[in-house]
């Protein structure tokens, strides 16, 4: 059922525009009043290029499954386990260059029958090839 | 906003932060902003097809509340640059959501604090758990 061959499988790399107005969505929507999201003047006056993302922000930078070779009914997915690192806060007007990797995939005998999650890793850098942010995902299937 | 200094900071120290309750608005604003349509978050009748009692909040929203409390702790003295959490209970429309914080960690060289992290429902009810990493400015 599961082909561990698909391990190391990676997407093709898809190029990100961050702009203002997502963030701006993105963090309203979280109830996050940080004047860094909201006020360019104010993110410059603290020696950003523009307004700065809130952390969880990568989570909109998305690589569709099937780039992985992974079809799964979204709505019998749950999400075991998130972790983002940056190396920088990701700021209005960043291209970021993203690429997804599944990097595990693991069975177990769940109360209802056998459970699949996978494990997947985003990447993404600048255009001159610095890393800007990791993220890594555990999908749970049931 | 509460905006800790770096000489302000001790070890075992904890903060806490209660965010207003959740709404199914909240819920929708946050699938649009986020992309993720997940319609477990927005329909009823297919949270319930896979044995939920109704719609539920997204893990994500959680850890977005975790985003912003960490944030707020650093302010603009520096970033988060490191959040993680497990996802161990679910959250539903109506619930408040309480982030927690603890430093664990504070590096003099690397200018790095770090903390373990949870939201909870209510006390002893967690939602997440992990950690985080701030960054300060040198």
């Amino acid at each position: 059922m599961i082909d561990h061959k698909l391990i190391g499988t990676t997407s093709k790399v898809y190029e990100f525009e961050v702009e203002k107005g997502a963030i701006r969505a993105f963090a309203s929507a979280i109830g996050d009043d940080n004047p860094l999201c909201f006020d360019e003047a104010y993110a410059k006056s603290q020696g950003y290029a523009s307004l700065v993302a809130p952390p969880t922000f990568a989570q909109t930078l998305r690589i569709p499954f099937t780039d992985l070779n992974v079809n799964v009914d979204k709505s019998r997915t749950l999400q075991g386990e998130q972790e983002y690192i940056y190396e920088r806060p990701i700021v209005a007007g960043d291209v970021l260059r993203c690429v997804s990797e599944l990097v595990d995939i693991k069975e177990r005998q769940g109360k209802k029958g056998p459970m699949i999650s996978f494990v997947y890793e985003i990447r993404g850098e600048d255009l001159k090839g610095n890393f800007v942010f990791l993220s890594r995902t555990t999908v749970i299937c049931r | 906003m509460l905006i800790m200094e770096w000489n302000e900071i001790r070890i075992n120290q904890e903060f806490e932060y209660t965010k207003p309750p959740i709404d199914k608005a909240q819920l929708v604003k946050y699938m649009g902003a986020s992309g993720d349509f997940n319609m477990i978050h927005a329909d009823d009748e297919t949270a319930r097809k896979i044995g939920l009692p109704g719609v539920i909040a997204q893990g994500m929203l959680s850890m977005g509340f975790l985003g912003q409390f960490v944030g707020q702790i650093v302010g603009n003295h520096g970033f988060v640059s490191r959040l993680q959490v497990r996802f161990v209970g679910i959250v539903l429309p109506g619930d408040v959501v309480t982030c927690r914080a603890k430093v664990t960690g504070k590096d003099e060289i690397q200018q790095t604090i770090d903390l373990e992290i949870s939201t909870e429902t209510e006390p002893g009810k967690p939602s997440t758990i992990g950690n985080a990493s701030i960054k300060f400015k040198n």
